[in-house]
């Protein structure tokens, strides 16, 4: 046994590799980015004992790992929570084709939305899934989890989810790490034709996911991970979800008082749901994200007794993330004394770094939209290019999720409203903007492709972009016309000619591509300080 | 023993590696350990922060409670100035003066300041004057971590190892700076005290 001090995203990771991964892939978003970034960083990866690589997108990652899983491996896809929308394809037929190596999902939920566009809730895509979901309460329990999830996964041959929210993926501990179980050998799948999900077998392998489900609950019922303290007051029960039963501890100095079902593995334990809501006069349902245990209890039309109180009674704000006050609260403890929030503060919202490409790209456009803007509009995407939106830019109108700036633009060129421009990144493109350019091209719509092309994925902290050099080749291969795919360098001291640029292709009547290359100070920085060169050009 | 630590800055001035340092210390020690701290977006020129717990006894939540922070340690006066409700009443306030004046309207600097000073105890530095006359520029928030020395109820050489830590494998003269930054920052507080 040793210590190390390790996020929780990190732990997941360590916890992963020392129950015999073999394999993991992943896009980067927060705030999951870590689990793959310490795998990439550790002495297997180098060492060339475990495959680990950044995906094109969530559903080629997820895809990768169930190939990996096929061929008998234990296997991980890692992916933010709005990823999971992206791989819901693999996720939920990975569920009725079956896993053989072990195989996990794992997946950073972002409740109050730090760094993301909502606050969905994974724990619903395992029910959609018909899977099991482990939700750890704290970074030694994440380091634990791994282990467990791919017993799980290779016991039922299913995949599993294991959800993180923010607070934990992102918090370091120091966490008990040691043993290591050996990785899978090369294998075939038992009963390989389950993995042909035509009807007549996807019948079948539908019919025996769903009788698993009572073997499912049985699991949770025996797992470490779902406790219950009958001890104390009855007069309330409290279920505590992942992380809210570290805020339930810390608000009650480790005493609650009260019965405590701590719940760290879907589907729900119904024995200790039972026993709670037999024995306790009201019920409080303390969880990160979405009222989903809440709701389960409820029940419709509502069970009159005990009443169940949490999120949908207000007792638990009903939005964001979950603190150790609000948990306070709800159990009635009420708030502490403190200081009044000070009126002087201004806000301070991100903005693009000083010297940052995508800066200049947008002062190009802003310039070139100047004439055009009862007109014109920018459909952008997902990445620090975002920021365009805030001042001193203020150049995009849309952001919505990967890949919607092309399409949009699409859409709204073919509705009548032009100038449409698309404004997307580098990995953007390749994760989901190449599809949306193919459109355009078969359709000859009338749209202006702006790529800022900074060589990495930058708002996660500087992954490999997947398609790094070779965007002019894709475009044309799409078969964008040669004459309008066009490379500019953002730069200040190439202002005029870009504007140029620009307004020339926003008036060419059909689909153009404007590559605006230069690498992200960021890591061309880090680069500099190295003292090893930046990506190529 | 038990501290419960707000740290505040804006993205950019190194504050994870304030960070950094008091997990590596505590770790050093044995304590029981909690660091929360922000990604992504913001990390680019917004808001920044970390939560950093550590004590002899079990640390459950990875949040500080608002009215229970020991300290609030800032590298900017106005995100002092906005993390001060977590402070508990008799809690100490550790802040470098200089603004980072990133928005379009920042406010009245004197007024940050005169509401930072109704906090007692307070420490208040010049962090970024003190490192350019060392020759260390880069290190300012290594001398607002000295600064906030006597609050942390850590010892010197613990604090100092976590320093080449968690600047190990950067150049000799990082780590010898970050050290002088941290030194300075020492000084400045019994000075002050």
């Amino acid at each position: 046994m040793a210590t190390q001090l390790l996020l929780g995203d990190e732990a997941l990771a360590q916890g992963a590799i020392d129950a015999g991964l073999s394999a993991a892939y992943a896009y980067p978003g927060t705030p999951s980015t870590e689990i793959t970034e310490h795998i990439l960083r550790s002495p297997e990866v180098r060492a060339g004992e475990v495959v680990c690589r950044w995906a094109t997108n969530e559903k080629t990652a997820l895809e990768a790992a169930l190939g990996a899983s096929y061929a008998g491996k234990r296997a991980m896809a890692s992916m933010k929570h709005v990823g999971l929308n992206v791989a819901a394809d693999p996720f939920v037929n990975a569920a009725i084709s079956g896993a053989h190596g072990g195989l996990l999902v794992n997946v950073a939920d972002d409740p109050s939305m730090h760094s993301s566009q909502n606050e969905q809730d994974s724990r619903l895509y395992a029910d959609l899934a018909l899977v099991p979901c482990f939700e750890p309460s704290d970074q030694q329990e994440a380091y634990a989890v791994p282990a467990l999830a791919f017993d799980l996964s290779e016991t039922y041959r299913i995949p599993v989810l294991i959800r993180l929210t923010t607070r934990l993926a992102h918090s370091r501990a120091t966490v008990d790490v040691g043993g290591r179980r050996p990785q899978n050998p090369l294998s075939r799948p038992d009963q390989p034709e389950r993995f042909i999900l035509l009807p007549a077998i996807a019948k079948r392998s539908y019919e025996r996911l769903v009788s698993l489900q009572p073997d499912f609950i049985r699991e949770s019922e025996a797992s470490s991970l779902n406790r219950l303290s009958k001890d104390g007051d009855r007069a309330l029960g409290i279920v505590a979800c992942g992380i809210a039963h570290n805020y339930l501890l810390e608000v009650t100095n480790g005493t609650p008082g009260h019965p405590v079902l701590k719940v760290g593995q879907y589907p729900l334990p119904v024995r200790d749901v039972e026993w709670l809501v037999e024995h306790c006069g009201r019920i409080l349902v303390l969880e990160e994200g979405y009222p989903y245990v809440e709701a389960k209890l409820r029940g419709l039309p509502p069970r009159s007794a005990p009443a169940i109180h949490g999120r949908l009674t207000g007792d638990v704000p009903r939005t964001g993330e979950l603190s150790p006050d609000a948990v306070a609260m709800a159990i009635g403890l009420g708030a502490l004394a403190r200081r009044a929030t000070s009126s002087v503060p201004a806000p301070r919202p991100p903005a693009l770094c000083p010297g940052c490409p995508h800066a200049d790209t947008c002062k190009a456009l802003a310039e070139v939209l100047a004439s055009r803007r009862d007109s014109a509009r920018v459909f952008s995407d997902i990445g620090c290019y975002t920021l365009g939106a805030l001042p001193p830019h203020g150049v995009i109108n849309t952001c919505v999720e990967m890949g919607a700036s092309i399409t949009m633009a699409h859409g709204a060129s073919e509705a009548g409203l032009r100038p449409a421009v698309a404004l997307i990144g580098d990995s953007t493109f390749a994760h989901s903007g190449m599809t949306g350019l193919l459109d355009c091209v078969n359709a000859k719509a009338d749209v202006t492709v702006i790529i800022v092309d900074n060589l990495t994925v930058a708002m996660t902290g500087g992954q490999r972009s997947a398609a790094e050099n070779r965007l002019v080749s894709i475009c044309r291969g799409l078969g964008v016309d040669e004459a309008h795919i066009r490379v500019v360098e953002p730069h200040p001291r190439n202002h005029k000619e870009n504007v140029a640029v620009l307004d020339e292709e926003i008036r060419y009547a059909g689909t153009s591509v404007i590559i605006a290359q230069r690498e992200c100070i960021q890591t061309a920085k880090r680069s500099a300080r190295r003292g090893t060169q930046g990506s190529q050009e | 023993m038990k501290r419960d630590i707000i740290l505040a800055g804006v993205g950019g001035q190194g504050l994870l590696a304030l960070a950094a340092v008091l997990g590596q210390a505590a770790r050093e020690l044995g304590l029981h350990l909690k660091q929360a701290e922000v990604h992504g977006m913001a990390q680019r020129g917004g808001v920044v922060q970390s939560h950093v717990r550590f004590s002899d006894r079990p640390v459950h939540s990875d949040l500080v409670r608002e009215g229970t922070a020991d300290l609030v340690l800032s590298l900017e006066p106005m995100e002092a100035l906005r993390y001060l409700p977590y402070l508990k009443p008799d809690g100490a306030l550790v802040s470098d003066t200089r603004p980072v004046r990133n928005i379009p309207e920042y406010p009245n600097i004197d007024r940050i300041l005169a509401e930072l000073r109704t906090i007692s105890p307070h420490r208040l530095v010049d962090a970024t004057a003190l490192a350019d006359r060392a020759g260390s520029p880069q290190a300012s928030n290594l001398v607002v971590l000295g600064a906030g020395f006597p609050f942390l109820g850590l010892p010197m050489e613990v604090l100092e190892d976590g320093i080449r830590a968690v600047f190990a494998g950067r150049a000799d003269s990082v780590i010898a700076s970050n050290l002088r930054g941290f030194a300075l920052g020492v000084e400045w507080a019994q000075a002050a005290s």
